[in-house]
């Protein structure tokens, strides 16, 4: 068995052999016809397939509009489920040519392991989940208690910083993939299960008895999510960049699914003319055609229409856009110009 | 003279210089692979090299046989999981043997029911996946098991739940230092006791129960020396406080599904190499002895094992150097061995090449050493002629 997993890092590494360090990701996507794309291993919201075997989620949509403004097709896609411990590897050894996976920008993983962040699709924050029946409301009370986490997580080291930084003593039981992990909570082998509050919230509609569960109101930690390519192509870095930074644009501008080619037709605003390729030249820039935008919207519509979709009060889910709002309604997202 | 002079025929000429060219080509591929390999892990800012091991590494470990804290080193946390892999191991060889054995035994036996009990097992654990068999116990030592405030108590002291098996621990007080020269002067004294018997046995012809005097000794001194001292052993025993146990002596249900698994798993191999084994045996040997009146287990001893034994030991290597690879699939239920320590090490650090060099060694080690062992005593059972 360990033999299995030697011979796949073996062909990761003779990957990363294959490519030489200069190839351009954009080239090689356009010349495969299909965008390369991790995933997780199914979070309801985030990224599941449905029951038809089709992705959805949103880390799904901001992956098909990078899809549809390169290959002008949000469906030439192909997903890799990825468990935590591969994302980063899978990226910098060239195995996907993005990531769009509940994945935390941090300095070492943008600094030290061969992969770039790109721009931040949502602001979430580590959280606790606890069975109700145990009668704790706030971490700090947990002193002594089994959790239950993902291995190559931020969420595992985030819950041995705050053990150690409050001076209480956690056993923590890492499992190698998430499914595991739950099931073990799930059976009663941990007190505690702990990932990105957004993940337990959408994890915990997947428990036989949803309602049994709490999540704490402590947050232990930042969890800037972003999607990750590998490091050194700034180009396609770029183009991932910009076409996510667009959805929060067009929301900006209230350019919807529905409208885009309407206001595309009749808006004046210079500014929205640039981005929607009716004057300036900005898809060339990123290597791209005029229209790279309006492909992008027309696919997955703007980032507020993104999250109501997948985390709105329509949803099982139903996670209050809060932090996650545009900075003019008290939020955190802040559209970088396009031009 | 004549040996160099054929030396240097035309074939050989031949033959050495393709395979020099041969060697030649495989350098140049391995030179290519490593400065492109290089010049890739450059590019994408990727460090080589085993610095990272002495960084801190901020990962919890929960089953470490030695202190850890994620405030320890990659590399001490690395070293961690080699324990857990040498621990697994080492238990599970010993505990595989033993029903091993016993089910290969019962496979032979003449008793029906017996030997069609043991052929069931052996059929269903062979041709079941480990994984599988390891998501099987694992679900089974949780569902099986109380919450913490619920513990099963079998006995005294003993708490049974599903964060684990807790016993007692014992401390050992400075009085223990005596005990432990005394159990080693009886080892000592033991072994001494089985030269002379083996000798009088020799030359006389007399049956002295050198084992039994030497089970004596080996016990009966510590023993003495313990109570002399005044039994310098106190019990710490674990207490419920809170959400889980503490202190005392703790078997983690990770641990115990593990253990369960690839013991059962194995087991069935040896099993099957100690049943043909012992069938190797001429069956006209064992009558000539019925014949000669020799007791059942004189037989088995004297007659059948000495000959099994050449069968059976290289086929149980094999199984041996297999149940130390498997034990890497403890990373499913969450037990840290060392492919799980180290995946998480490469995940953090983008290093596999380094981390991938470290588990081949490590295994590489292990099974070198089993082999060698298990080679040894190959050759102490092998027909000497006299
Ligand atoms: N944001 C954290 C954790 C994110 C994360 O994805 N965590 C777990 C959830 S427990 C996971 O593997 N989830 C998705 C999956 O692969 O199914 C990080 O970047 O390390």
């Amino acid at each position: 068995m360990y033999l299995k997993k030697i011979v796949v890092f073996l062909c990761v590494s003779f990957l990363a052999l294959g490519s030489t360090g200069l190839a351009s990701t954009l080239e090689d996507v356009k010349a495969r016809g299909v965008l390369n794309c991790g995933i997780s291993e199914g979070v309801p919201g985030f990224s599941i397939p449905d029951s038809s075997g089709r992705w959805v989620g949103f880390d799904v949509d901001m992956a098909r509009a990078v899809a549809a403004a390169v290959l002008k097709d949000g469906e030439k896609i192909k997903f890799v489920s990825l468990a935590s411990k591969q994302k980063i590897v899978a990226v910098s050894s060239g195995q996907v040519d993005l990531t769009s996976r509940t994945t935390t920008w941090t300095l070492k993983r943008d600094a030290k392991q061969g992969v770039d962040f790109t721009t931040i699709v949502f602001y979430d924050g580590q959280g606790f989940m606890i069975p109700k029946s145990m009668g704790v409301t706030s971490a700090k009370d947990l002193d002594g208690a089994s959790v239950c986490v993902t291995a190559g997580t931020t969420s595992e080291l985030n819950v041995a910083d705050f053990a150690r930084a409050n001076n209480i003593k956690f056993e923590i039981v890492v499992f190698d993939g998430k499914k595991e992990a739950l099931n073990a909570y799930a059976s009663g082998r941990c007190d505690v299960f702990t990932t990105d509050i957004s993940q337990l919230a959408s994890l915990r509609s997947t428990l036989a008895k949803p309602q049994d569960h709490l999540i704490l109101p402590e947050v232990l930690s930042k969890e800037p999510l972003s999607p990750l390519v590998r490091h050194g192509d700034n180009q396609w870095k770029d183009i991932v960049t910009w076409v996510i930074n667009g959805l929060i644009a067009a929301e900006e501008h209230g350019i919807t699914k529905a409208n885009v080619l309407e206001i595309k037709a009749t808006s004046k605003n210079p500014v929205v003319q640039r981005m929607l390729g009716k004057s300036g030249d900005t898809g060339s820039y990123l290597g791209l055609d005029k229209d790279w935008m309006v492909r992008a919207i027309q696919t997955v519509g703007n980032y507020g229409e993104i999250y109501q979709r997948h985390f709105g009060p329509d949803t099982r889910l139903n996670i209050p856009r809060g932090i996650n709002n545009l900075w003019t309604k008290g939020g955190q997202h802040y559209a970088l110009p396009i031009r | 003279m004549k040996k160099a002079a054929s030396f240097l025929t035309k074939d050989n000429f031949k033959n050495m210089a393709l395979q020099m060219a041969v060697l030649g080509v495989i350098f140049y591929g391995c030179h290519g692979l490593l400065t492109n390999t290089q010049a890739n892990l450059e590019a994408r800012n990727i460090a080589s090299g085993f610095g990272f091991l002495s960084l801190e590494s901020g990962m919890p470990i929960s089953n470490s046989l030695l202190p850890y804290t994620p405030a320890d080193t990659y590399g001490y946390a690395f070293f961690m999981g080699i324990i857990n892999t040498v621990f697994v191991s080492v238990i599970g060889i010993i505990l595989s043997t033993v029903l091993g054995v016993t089910i290969g035994v019962a496979r032979v036996s003449s008793n029906w029911l017996v030997s069609k009990l043991a052929e069931i097992y052996v059929e269903v654990l062979r041709n079941i996946p480990l994984l599988l068999t390891l998501f099987f116990t694992y679900t089974i030592v949780l569902a099986a098991l109380p919450v913490p405030r619920k513990s099963l108590t079998p006995l005294a002291g003993i708490f049974l739940n599903n964060r684990g098996i807790y016993l007692p621990r014992p401390v050992f007080e400075p009085g223990m230092i005596a005990v432990m020269i005394a159990l080693l002067v009886g080892i000592i004294g033991a072994m001494v006791i089985l030269g002379m018997a083996k000798r009088i046995h020799d030359n006389t012809g007399r049956v002295i129960p050198g084992a039994s005097l030497g089970l004596v000794v080996v016990v009966g001194l510590p023993l003495a020396v313990f109570f002399m001292a005044g039994a310098p052993v106190t019990m710490e025993h674990a207490v419920l406080k809170g959400f889980n146990f503490r202190g005392g002596l703790v078997i983690r249900p990770e641990f115990s599904a593990l253990m369960m698994g690839i013991i059962l798993y194995t087991a069935a191999f040896i099993g099957e190499n100690v049943r043909s084994g012992i069938q190797s045996v001429d069956p006209g040997q064992i009558n000539a002895s019925k014949a000669l009146g020799l007791s059942q287990g004189l037989i088995m001893r004297r007659i059948v094992l000495p000959q099994a034994l050449r069968v059976i030991i290289p086929a149980t290597t094999n199984d041996y150097a297999s149940l130390v690879k498997n034990s890497s699939l403890a990373v499913a239920i969450g037990y840290p061995d060392m492919v799980s320590v180290g995946g998480t090490i490469i995940g953090q650090n983008d290093q596999a090449i380094e981390i991938i060099a470290m588990w081949m060694g490590v295994y590489m080690t292990i099974n070198l050493l089993i082999s060698f062992v298990m080679n040894w005593l190959n050759s102490r059972v092998q027909l000497i002629g006299r």
